[in-house]
């Protein structure tokens, strides 16, 4: 069964593509028959299979066998994830995990940062969402090589999609990776993508007890950015309860506070990647 | 809803794991699950039977055996339970500590035939 849309093929249901490529395609459609036929071909397949492996399991005299396993369940995440890192650190890429709720503004930032630095450093961007090309559109638009991964119904990206998109992007020495997971504060904290650093972003807009409410993605992360702080005359927000809720769940958290529409506190996060790309060489 | 990528993951250990050992099918899976682990076992149970629809574990036991948060204050050394990572330290209330255990998602044990 695939994981993005529970049908009976074996293979995934993601997507990946490149949104400058495909403006020059109009095979588009077709290309999606292709792949439901390939689902149903994968159905037929499944069941005739396991009426197989039934009558077969009767005709055996039945005695048990207890396999002691200890496996760890994410295993297969976790040996690609270390894969993806072992590339990134030979080739000295900084690689981000930028995770956060949907529209707390991670293309906002990815859009303003690549403006603002792309003269100075070198940038590939992987871009994560269930459906449309709408972001990786925005980014190519700054002139950055862009990959989209849709992941269907599938709720995070997994290290596999990584491996598979980087594959693609072929990076340069020395880049910066900014990979935009789904915008979701729940399910992408289990998933290594095998980055550098996780990076989660919260909006001045979603409330200071985020953190104790979705705990597991602020414990993983490095680095806490909160946006959108242009609102806060707004809001009844506190900025101090938010990074006090933060800290209890993870304390090694280090913490931004920017706008990227109106670029105040940009600086001190561009210090910082120039700072940590520098240190990685 | 990682649950159902959890679910497939297990399916995947177990399919391997059965045909390793030239057996057929799977009478009973023991899985261990942290309370930290990020895993709400309703959604699992509601997946479960989707997922293992037409595999070797379509018919197996799910045993789960739920493993309690417990973690070590880096501050001043006491060890403690934990449910919430945000849990300070009873003794001197620091938020610095490391997660001794309660973090598991395996797959403990296979019966098969």
């Amino acid at each position: 069964m695939c994981g993005t849309c529970g049908c009976g093929s074996e293979t995934n249901g993601v997507v990946i593509q490149n949104p400058l490529e495909l403006k020059n395609q109009q095979h588009h459609l077709q290309n999606h028959e292709h792949h439901h036929e390939h689902h149903h071909q994968g159905h037929s397949h499944g069941h005739e299979h396991t009426h197989e492996g039934h009558s077969h399991g009767h005709e055996h005299t039945h005695h048990k066998t207890v396999l002691e396993i200890e496996q760890d369940i994410l295993q297969h995440n976790d040996i690609m994830a270390a894969r993806n890192k072992g590339y990134f650190e030979a080739k000295n890429i900084f690689a981000l995990n930028l995770v956060s709720s949907p529209g707390s503004g991670k293309t906002a930032l990815l859009e303003r940062t690549l403006k603002d630095l792309k003269k100075d450093l070198s940038f590939y961007v992987i871009e994560g969402d269930q459906q449309t090309l709408n972001d990786a559109n925005r980014i190519a638009a700054v002139g950055i090589p862009v990959l989209q991964i849709n992941t269907g119904k599938g709720c995070h990206l997994e290290s596999d999609m990584i491996y598979d998109a980087v594959k693609k992007l072929n990076i340069n020495d020395n880049s910066i990776l900014m990979i935009e997971n789904v915008g979701n504060l729940v399910c992408p904290s289990m998933f290594n993508l095998g980055e550098s650093k996780r990076v989660v972003i919260i909006s001045t807009t979603e409330g200071e007890d985020k953190p104790l409410k979705y705990p597991d993605m602020f414990h993983t992360s490095d680095i806490c950015i909160v946006n959108k702080i242009d609102l806060i005359p707004y809001l009844q927000f506190d900025i101090e309860q938010l990074k006090e809720n933060a800290s209890k769940v993870n304390p090694h958290l280090q913490f931004f506070e920017l706008s990227a529409t109106t670029g105040e506190g940009m600086e001190a996060w561009y210090h910082w990647l120039k700072e940590n790309r520098i240190t990685l060489k | 809803m990682h649950e159902l990528s959890v679910a497939l993951g297990i399916v995947k250990i177990a399919e391997d794991e059965t045909k390793k050992a030239n057996a057929s099918t799977v009478e009973l899976i023991e899985l261990e699950i942290g309370e930290l682990a990020g895993i709400e076992l309703e959604s699992l149970n509601f997946v479960w039977p989707s997922a293992v629809k037409d595999t070797v574990l379509e018919n197996a036991v799910k045993k789960i055996i739920i493993i309690k948060g417990k973690a070590k204050c880096i501050d001043c050394d006491t060890e403690f339970g934990i449910t919430h990572f945000y849990d300070a330290c009873p003794k001197c209330e620091s938020n610095f500590k490391g997660i001794l255990k309660g973090k598991e998602l395996r797959v403990k044990a296979l019966e098969v035939v």
